[in-house]
């Protein structure tokens, strides 16, 4: 890897609602994450976090400011440009998996190789890919389950295999184990620190300090703005949102 | 995504709603089936028109008095057709036919109360009416106003039964005739029986059955026999100049009519067109119809589907793949729709053709118009829809429910 870094962001600004009722759900947010960082973002509910990583994922723009991704200014692109990035630069892991229903897990999988225009595979091509995705987060025996077949473990087994499958630059989780049991959680962070050895890149938020502990660094959002941003900002930012959430 | 990727999904979209995509299709199954049936109705009726139109006579020309001409104008007479058969050159035959007003027509076994056809002798050949028994009145018979008579088949049956009527006699009015002959079965044709005639000496019906206001040899119709297809056209041009010096009209303004079989079975077309025009506009209403139930439930399948969208948005679909995606959802559901449609009209259409007396001639051209129409209705009706979910935000799409 070069020295480029694959997020690079500038005052980065989300206003929501206009005149009186506005609110700036980030408010200036400038970040830079190099390749091969594992980074925790926290902060309180509704903090910015969830905001900022749709950003980041180019499924939402920001009202102003500045995202480079991998080098490549995408805060002016369109909406066909966008689709572009995320299938080929992205992946994506959401806490409430976002499968489609009445579709096997190999489907499921192949889902972004089907929007990928630069390559033109066979269908069994793609069905080669998804499977050894699907076997390398271990769920070689579930090809043909449909999601409702499946625990929520799983089911976020099938939505990280999805996001590797175009072997995307950046992968993000916005809180991937909110959804899930003690156990499944750590499966679930065992599966994304061994993609993070094999030299991804990965963002991943979460509002549990457990959790984040696991990572090389913690960015805290508050209000729409980075708190902090460290190795042990975990422990940082963990007391104040345990607070907020008692008050 | 390539083509049968994308029949693929469209494919999985309708089915997974079986039922729903089956009502969805009903309307164009309705207005596709309908067109074909309707169309292969009216081809095969207008089929049947003509044929027995043209059975009636090859390469006829009819001259009628023209009806409900005010004033003096003179009426169509004997001595026209006479003076046609002399004047008119390549014409292979002229017959004249008068009718009496009602009168009783018995034989020793029964009676019926008909009108009578005063004809002349080349009537069978010139109309195309063959005889079946014995034979047709001669020209002399004609010429001297003798008192014989043929029977149609029907009155035949009605009036001998089983017995052989040539030779007896029938009372027409108060007058006895014989009967030389009964003509062959011929059936209906466009609501007439020909089988219902009785046919006499045109010179006997104006000697006896001249009723006061039929003014001396006043015929009603004058039948034209041209010598061929070709030379119907000049026939008819001799006919009228001829009728217009005679009757002292001008060409433009005459008080006579003369068409061809032709021109009958246009008249029958013309109406058989308003019918056409109406079934048009119910077909058309029920493609639209149909179209509507398509964008109706493409609106709620995108609505239902919203997250589906923001999902395959968030893995990189673009707006076109969207577009795409529901565009031929759409067209699918009203191909789908077509087919079935036409696979109804046409075993429909046959099944009326084989089981009624209903014929139907299957329209090649009206599969082709009725599946194209369902094609651009789903098209047409379909963009809406697909825009709108091509138009979602991924972001908003993906927070749906
Ligand atoms: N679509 C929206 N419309 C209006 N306000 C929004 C919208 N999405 C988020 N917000 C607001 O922006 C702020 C940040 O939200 P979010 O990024 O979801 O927070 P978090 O993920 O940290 O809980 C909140 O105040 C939230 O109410
Ligand atoms: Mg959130």
């Amino acid at each position: 890897m070069n020295n480029q870094p694959i997020i690079q962001t500038a005052d980065l600004r989300k206003i929501y609602g206009m005149g009186d009722i506005a609110v700036a759900a980030l408010d200036g947010v400038s970040i830079r994450i190099d390749p091969g960082e594992f980074v925790s973002i926290m902060g309180p509910s509704g903090s910015g976090k969830s905001t900022l990583m749709n950003i980041l994922g180019c499924l939402d723009r920001p009202t102003e400011g500045q995202y480079i991704l991998a080098g490549e200014d995408v805060s002016n692109l369109n909406k066909e440009q966008l689709a572009a990035i995320r299938n080929r630069q992205l992946g994506f892991i959401f806490q409430s998996y976002n499968l489609l229903a009445r579709t096997t897990a190999l489907k499921n999988v192949m889902l972004p190789l089907l929007y990928d225009q630069n390559n033109h595979r066979t269908n069994e091509e793609r069905e080669a890919m998804a499977l050894a995705a699907l076997t390398a987060v271990g769920l070689a025996d579930r090809v043909n389950h449909q999601p409702s077949e499946m625990s929520g473990g799983q089911k976020q087994r099938v939505a990280i295999a999805r996001a590797l499958i175009n072997k995307p630059a950046l992968i993000l989780a916005d809180e991937p184990t909110g959804n899930l049991d003690t156990k499944s959680s750590y499966e679930i962070m065992d599966l994304l620190h061994e993609l993070h050895d094999q030299g991804n890149t990965i963002v991943m938020v979460t509002h549990e300090p457990d959790i984040a502990e696991h990572t090389q660094r913690v960015i805290c959002v508050r209000d729409g703005k980075v708190e902090s941003d460290g190795r042990d900002g975990a422990s940082k930012c963990a007391q104040p949102s345990a607070a907020e959430v008692s008050r | 995504m390539n083509f049968s990727e994308i029949m693929s999904v469209a494919w999985e979209g309708i089915t997974a709603n079986k039922v729903r995509s089956l009502l969805t299709m009903l309307g164009i199954i309705i207005g596709v089936a309908a067109v074909i049936v309707m169309i292969a109705i009216s081809a095969g009726t207008e089929a049947t028109i003509a044929e027995q139109i043209n059975s009636l006579g090859a390469n006829l020309i009819i001259v009628t008095a023209k009806r409900g001409l005010p004033g003096a104008s003179r009426t169509l007479l004997y001595s026209d057709a006479e003076a046609i058969a002399e004047e008119v050159h390549s014409i292979a035959g002229v017959s004249a036919e008068q009718t009496t007003t009602t009168l009783i027509v018995k034989s020793s076994e029964a009676a019926l109360e008909m009108t009578v056809t005063g004809t002349t002798a080349d009537y069978p050949d010139v109309r195309d009416v063959p005889v079946g028994d014995g034979r047709y009145f001669t020209e002399q018979e004609l010429d001297r106003s003798a008192k014989v008579a043929v029977l149609g088949y029907g009155i035949a049956l009605d009036l001998f039964g089983e017995a052989d009527p040539i030779g007896q006699t029938v009372t027409i009015g108060t007058t006895k005739f014989t009967v030389v002959g009964v003509m062959a079965e011929k059936g209906l044709v466009s609501g007439v029986d020909y089988d219902g005639f009785v046919y006499i000496p045109i010179t006997v019906v104006f000697q006896k059955f001249v009723t006061s206001q039929m003014a001396g040899d006043r015929v009603r119709t004058i039948y034209v026999q041209s010598e061929s297809q070709e030379t119907m056209e000049s026939a008819i041009l001799q006919i009228e100049s001829l009728l217009a010096r005679r009757h002292d009209v001008e060409l433009d303004n005459p008080d006579f009519t003369v068409q061809t079989q032709q021109d009958i079975i246009d008249t029958q077309e013309a109406t058989t067109e308003a019918f056409r025009s109406l079934l048009a506009w119910v077909a058309g209403v029920s493609l639209i119809v149909g179209g509507i139930g398509i964008m109706n439930i493409m609106l709620v399948s995108v609505t239902e589907r919203t997250r589906e969208i923001g999902i395959r948005q968030s893995v990189g679909a673009t707006p076109n793949d969207i577009r795409w995606q529901f565009l031929t959802e759409a067209l699918m559901l009203s191909l789908v729709g077509g087919l079935i449609g036409v696979i109804v009209g046409v075993g429909g259409s046959w099944i009326f053709g084989a089981s009624g007396d209903m014929r139907t001639v299957i329209v090649p051209t009206s599969i082709l118009l009725a599946f194209g129409s369902a094609a651009a209705v789903g098209v047409f009706f379909g963009y809406f829809p697909a825009n709108k979910a091509a138009q979602l935000d991924p972001i908003e799409a993906l927070r749906h429910e």
